[in-house]
């Protein structure tokens, strides 16, 4: 099958979106002649003309505040929100009014619209630049949220999420977006809340979303040679949530490591633990190890960021406390 | 203006004050939960501006929204029902005062969240446009509301887009305690318009004709398709910021001042006008006023008769259940 990038991948959904669903439009922070900051909307502006791929003012309360109100006007729209650092600045129209309009008046208002931020530290971005807090948005009910990390993963869940009658997070992790993987080019959907097993083991389960899975498939590769089998498991939506997945795997197991790299307190690996240890204690042989970034700002010194990002490094080092 | 749109004026005012009053009485005699705004004093606005709009025109409103609701034709017993937190109100119990929706009249919501509809009534006035209906939204916010991001945010927005949005602003000349003359250092609000690029007026907020001819100028030009306006409608509310609040209002407001606003109250206007020319009679108005006594009480019984929404309500319309 081809290979394309993970942000192909997710052009790719948009183009097929905005083809068969007239609904369907773009706006967003140098979305339309850039093509996106990150390049996921690129080329779209000559397609579909500036009526559907729309450069906004320098406005996130607008740009996801008239967002929800275009969706609740009948259209489905696409936002983007450049970087996930920019969000609190609209947080009110997030938490306040997107995630609970359906709720607060009894199910009258539908707000189907795809709210698109970029995650993850990177390439000396510094403390305002790189941030995973997304467990924010995990934290307020009524918000899907979507963590892909392979091309085919984004695909699937992008043509989900904008098929959704639910407002949706869906968050692209900058590490990820260059990454190639098989595509099929025909349109096809993934379901929330299933995770997916993307390597089988049967020693340790890591549980490991965007980047950090990545990085724990290195991990487990390598660590076959010492006959350590490392079974890793991308949870793809963290709302929904697949927790039948990870304790089939850690009944197996008996041991769980989770990583993400959102901020270890009160993020999205203490949350997993915490679900395990509520309901699997009895299948653990020892200690739940989380995986995550430092509670720290993310600095700027190429060093102390290196020090701050979690990679490969991290997840060998929690697998050494585990055996 | 012919009579008949000025007797329809004098009713649609008169049934908003019965309501307020009505349920002012309610609510200190604890038979309404929560918390909830009155909008007494300010019904030449809702009336002046809904009069303009045609049934499919969008509404959105405010924390001090009552008003708002029935002049786009919301019905006594519905809102009585949710304002009881019953399963028959409009949000089906789940919104209260400051969240009730009818979709079905336009009425996309009223907001906790002060300055929260406005950037949401430009996304909705942009899908009207994007789907080339006529339709125009009317976005009811107060002075409070001008001071905050959402609005320059909002109105930007709206500008940029062109969109059929008239913004309105009822100034009480209060944001809860703080006076006008701590919010800003402008005279007339309307001023603000012109630094986005549309027109803006002040108009006096008790005279319903002049709120009215306001209006119909901005939603004749938004629905030619000639963009969003900005209307401020001076006003004063004459109770305290919310049902019940201590000394209701007079903590940071004098006797004076809102005996002399009491003076201005835009119903005895309309009224004494339209004895005064024998458009109406006094057996007329008091004919209006039992009809809408009589309403109130129907609706009262309804909510008392409605049950609650069953405790397994809780977690319905958190979610949409995916397809």
């Amino acid at each position: 099958m081809r290979q394309i990038s993970l942000r192909e991948a997710l052009n790719e959904s948009l183009r097929y979106n905005l083809q068969h669903d007239e609904r369907v439009f773009c706006w967003g922070e140098d979305i339309g002649v850039l093509g996106g900051a990150f390049g996921v909307t690129a080329g779209l502006i000559d397609e579909f003309g500036p009526m559907r791929i729309i450069d906004t003012p320098l406005s996130e309360i607008a740009i996801v505040g008239a967002g929800i109100g275009a969706a609740l006007g009948g259209l489905r729209p696409v936002v983007e929100i450049m970087y996930i650092d920019f969000t609190p600045g609209c947080m009110d129209m997030i938490v306040n009014q997107m995630a609970k309009i359906h709720y607060m008046f009894g199910g009258q208002c539908r707000v189907p619209m795809v709210l698109r931020i970029v995650t993850g530290a990177m390439g000396e971005n510094a403390a305002q630049h790189s941030q995973s807090f997304y467990s924010f948005f995990v934290h307020v009910p009524g918000l899907i949220v979507v963590t892909p990390s392979t091309p085919y993963d984004a695909k699937g869940l992008l043509n989900t999420s904008i098929a959704s009658d639910n407002p949706v997070i869906f968050v692209e992790h900058k590490r990820t977006v260059n990454i190639k993987g098989e595509v099929p080019e025909d349109h096809y959907t993934i379901p929330f809340g299933k995770a997916e097993v993307k390597r089988e083991g049967t020693d340790i389960t890591l549980v490991a979303t965007q980047a950090l899975m990545h990085d724990a498939l290195k991990v487990a590769e390598d660590l076959e040679k010492e006959h350590v089998s490392i079974e890793v498991i991308d949870p793809r939506t963290l709302k929904p949530f697949d927790k039948e997945t990870i304790f089939q795997s850690v009944e197996k197991t008996g041991r769980l490591i989770v990583a993400d790299e959102g901020w270890i307190h009160c993020g999205m690996a203490s949350e997993i633990s915490a679900l395990v240890a509520e309901e699997m204690i009895t299948y653990l042989d020892g200690p739940i190890v989380r995986v995550g970034t430092p509670d720290s700002p993310c600095p700027f010194s190429p060093p102390l960021e290196k020090a701050y990002i979690p990679g490969e490094e991290e997840i060998r080092e929690a697998i050494k406390k585990l055996i | 203006m012919n009579n008949e749109m000025r007797i329809d004026m004098l009713r649609g005012m008169m049934r908003i004050r019965a309501f307020e009053e009505k349920i002012q009485e309610l609510y200190l005699a604890g038979y309404i939960p929560g918390s909830m705004h009155l909008s007494t004093g300010q019904e030449a606005i809702p009336v002046g501006c809904c009069m303009c709009l045609r049934e499919g025109d969008y509404l959105m409103s405010s924390h001090r929204g009552h008003g708002h609701v029935l002049a786009k034709g919301g019905e006594y017993k519905y809102m009585m029902a949710e304002l009881y937190g019953k399963k028959t109100g409009y949000s089906r119990g789940k919104g209260g005062s400051m969240h009730f929706a009818h979709v079905a009249i336009g009425v996309l919501g009223t907001n906790g969240i002060v300055g929260g509809g406005i950037p949401i009534a430009a996304g909705v006035g942009f899908a009207s446009k994007y789907l080339e209906s006529d339709r125009v939204v009317v976005c009811f916010f107060g002075d409070g509301a001008a001071e905050t991001g959402a609005f320059h945010e909002g109105l930007n927005f709206a500008a940029v887009l062109q969109v059929p949005v008239i913004y309105i602003i009822e100034n009480n000349q209060y944001a809860i305690s703080v006076p006008r003359k701590l919010s800003d250092r402008l005279e007339d609000l309307s001023v603000r318009a012109a630094a986005y690029g549309m027109p803006g007026e002040t108009v006096d907020g008790n005279d319903v004709v002049a709120v009215y001819d306001a209006a119909k100028r901005a939603v004749e030009r938004a629905r030619a398709g000639g963009g969003p306006a900005l209307i401020e409608c001076k006003t004063y509310r004459w109770h305290g910021h919310h049902a019940g609040e201590p000394r209701d209002g007079l903590v940071y407001r004098k006797q004076e001042e809102i005996d002399s606003w009491k003076e201005k109250c835009p119903i005895r206007r309309l009224k004494t006008q339209l004895l005064e020319e024998q458009v109406v009679t006094e057996a007329d108005i008091d004919a209006m006023q039992r009809g809408f006594q009589q309403e109130l009480e129907e609706a009262v019984a309804f909510a008392n008769e409605s049950p609650y929404p069953d405790e397994s309500d809780l977690l319905r319309d958190v979610y949409i259940a995916e397809e």
